[in-house]
């Protein structure tokens, strides 16, 4: 009779295999750029086709958005009677499929700029105009509440970026009025959110245009400045910037508005790398609950608790792991008990 | 003819089983401190047993080397063959030996000979965690220590956890065969004539 053998190294080949073909397939999402001076590094807007007609103001805004909306501008020079294209400053662009898609898509340009704006050229004096601050409207307001606007404000307050930057720096240069979309609260790709909120803090700490506004400090390169930090590409994917340069004071906001000086920094692995990581106490808290009430059972242990390398605090896998595990124990005294009686 | 010693562990086995024996008990235990970590209790320093954990995994890959060449080219291999045929039989008979016979006083059903020198259950388990989980534990390894080659999404969850959580079960799989091996080892001619065995190479019958 023939006997069928099976030679197990082969099982150890295919495994190599496998990895090296599951490898080699790039599924990740376009990587964010982390030191690139010059570029901004917004993500690509939503390519929603939006009907842009259809907001209470389109029609009001349109004249706006006329010259704003795009890269290039016309208008008729009367001195020279003759037509003139020109190219809009970028800061001054906004796109109106954003605009639509932000939080502020019913406002009229008016609302909050002068009525002098209807004119063109725009009077000199208009850049003196006041600019409205997040809490111009929405301090001690009822239906803003659980955004907590008040709170975020005093945070801000004691931030570094209200203490070392000039006035320059308000709401908006994290946030900019015209494209400001709520994002982690309604946004269930965690990694979109690492990614947008991340992209917020690049804007300025890896664009010098945008950095030399604010200060006349050299901008820290943050290569070098993070190069005490393993994986250092991995981490800024996967963790929010403000995860270790903010401190978790209160449950009220979602994203902490603290930003300590570097030296206050974390840099203690354990931090996010344990059994009670930080990182679970904010971003990571809200999103996994949400995973959890409504994600199966392999989403719920392959995501929920297991956030942090180092801190695979699956409940169930661990009750199992230690119930197997006493369950051995249990039975080798068991048994060399028995052993010893018998013999 | 059982009663010769038999000469079943050459050199290169003893040398890479006890190599593997040291640096998976070394792997445990920092493991396990990575994985109980916080930032107040110490067991291992958290970067220090990251530093261990990794230089020790490398050390076991190419240990493991030894123990997949050795296999390959020598004798030794045949007994990592495992013969579909009867294979359940096989291992059932060899429980009962383990449950009932052996309080008996049974001759075990598999005595150990040059050309069969493990028992079913051993040649079972022996294949399953050095040529299944212990490749798991490397490979996985391996990645996570290059965590930006993970891809990542698999299977529709982040790569990067789905590696670890493999790694952390095939790890736990592998301690709890270790402790049941270590218990195993100790049902010899004597309680310690196996890990004898293990040293000077000779197998102590019956
Ligand atoms: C301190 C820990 C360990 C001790 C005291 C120990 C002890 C022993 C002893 C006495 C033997 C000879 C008996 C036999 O052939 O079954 C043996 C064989 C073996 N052990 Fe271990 N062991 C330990 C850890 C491990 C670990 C961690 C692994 C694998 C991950 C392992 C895998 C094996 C294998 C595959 C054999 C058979 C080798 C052969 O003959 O081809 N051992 N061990």
């Amino acid at each position: 009779m023939r006997e069928i053998y099976i030679r197990p190294s082969w099982l150890v080949i295919m495994l190599i295999l496998f990895t090296v073909i599951v490898f080699a397939f790039d599924y990740s999402a376009e990587p964010l750029k982390y030191e690139d001076t010059g570029q901004n590094n917004q993500i690509a807007p939503e390519e929603q086709a939006i009907d842009l007609t259809q907001f209470p103001n389109s029609e009001e805004n349109q004249k706006c958005f006329k010259c704003h909306g795009q890269s290039k501008y016309s208008y008729e020079n009367t001195e020279q009677g003759r037509m003139v294209n020109e190219q809009m400053y970028s800061e001054l662009i906004i796109s109106p499929n954003d605009f639509y898609l932000s939080n502020h898509r019913s406002f009229k340009c008016l609302d909050c700029h002068s009525e002098e704006y209807e004119n063109f050229p725009h009077a000199g004096i208009l850049r003196m105009e006041y600019q409205y601050t997040c809490m111009d409207c929405h301090e001690g307001d009822e239906i803003y509440e659980k955004y907590h606007f008040e709170d975020i404000n005093s945070e801000y307050k004691k931030s570094v970026h209200a203490e070392k930057l000039s006035e320059e720096f308000t709401c908006w240069t994290c946030h900019n009025p015209h494209t400001y979309k709520i994002n982690a609260r309604t946004n269930e790709n965690i990694r979109e959110t690492i990614i947008y909120d991340n992209t917020i803090c690049l804007d300025c700490h890896s664009n010098y245009r945008r950095f030399q506004v604010l200060t006349d400090r050299e901008r820290p390169n943050l290569i070098t400045s993070h190069g005490w930090l393993p994986n250092q590409e991995l981490h800024i994917a996967s963790v929010r910037c403000i995860e270790c340069h903010t401190e978790k004071t209160s449950d009220s906001a979602l994203v902490e508005h603290n930003v300590l000086p570097k030296e206050k920094a974390v840099r203690n692995c354990k931090e996010c790398h344990s059994t009670n990581p930080r990182l679970l106490a904010s971003l990571y808290q809200y999103e996994a609950q949400e995973l959890r009430s409504h994600e199966g059972f392999f989403q719920g242990i392959t995501t929920s608790d297991s956030m942090v390398i180092g801190a695979n605090r699956n409940y169930l896998l661990n009750i199992i792991s230690l119930l197997l595990f006493a369950g051995v124990i249990a039975g080798i005294a068991f048994h060399s008990v028995l052993r010893i009686i018998k013999k | 003819m059982a009663q010769e010693r038999l000469y079943l562990y050459p050199v290169w086995l003893r040398l890479w089983h006890l190599i593997n024996a040291l640096l998976c008990l070394i792997l445990i235990i920092t493991g396990i401190s990575m994985q109980l970590s916080t930032p107040s209790v110490v067991l291992v320093g958290f970067n220090t047993a990251v530093t261990i954990h990794n230089i020790a995994g490398i050390i076991l890959t190419i240990n493991y080397l030894l123990f997949f060449i050795g296999n390959l080219f020598t004798y030794n291999g045949k007994h990592y063959q495992i013969e579909f045929r009867g294979l359940i039989k096989r291992l059932i008979t060899q429980v009962k030996y383990y449950t009932f016979g052996i309080f008996k006083g049974e001759t075990p059903p598999f005595p150990i000979t040059r050309e069969n020198k493990f028992n079913p259950l051993q040649r079972f388990s022996y294949v399953f965690i050095m040529y299944l989980f212990v490749p798991i534990v490397f490979i996985t390894g391996w990645a996570l220590l290059y965590p930006i080659t993970i891809p990542t999404t698999l299977i529709g969850t982040s790569g990067l956890h789905l590696t670890d959580l493999l790694h952390i079960i095939a790890g736990y799989i592998i301690s709890i065969f270790m402790v049941i091996h270590i218990y195993f080892c100790t049902i010899g001619k004597s309680p310690l004539s196996n890990f004898k065995s293990m040293i000077d190479g000779y197998h102590e019958p019956h």
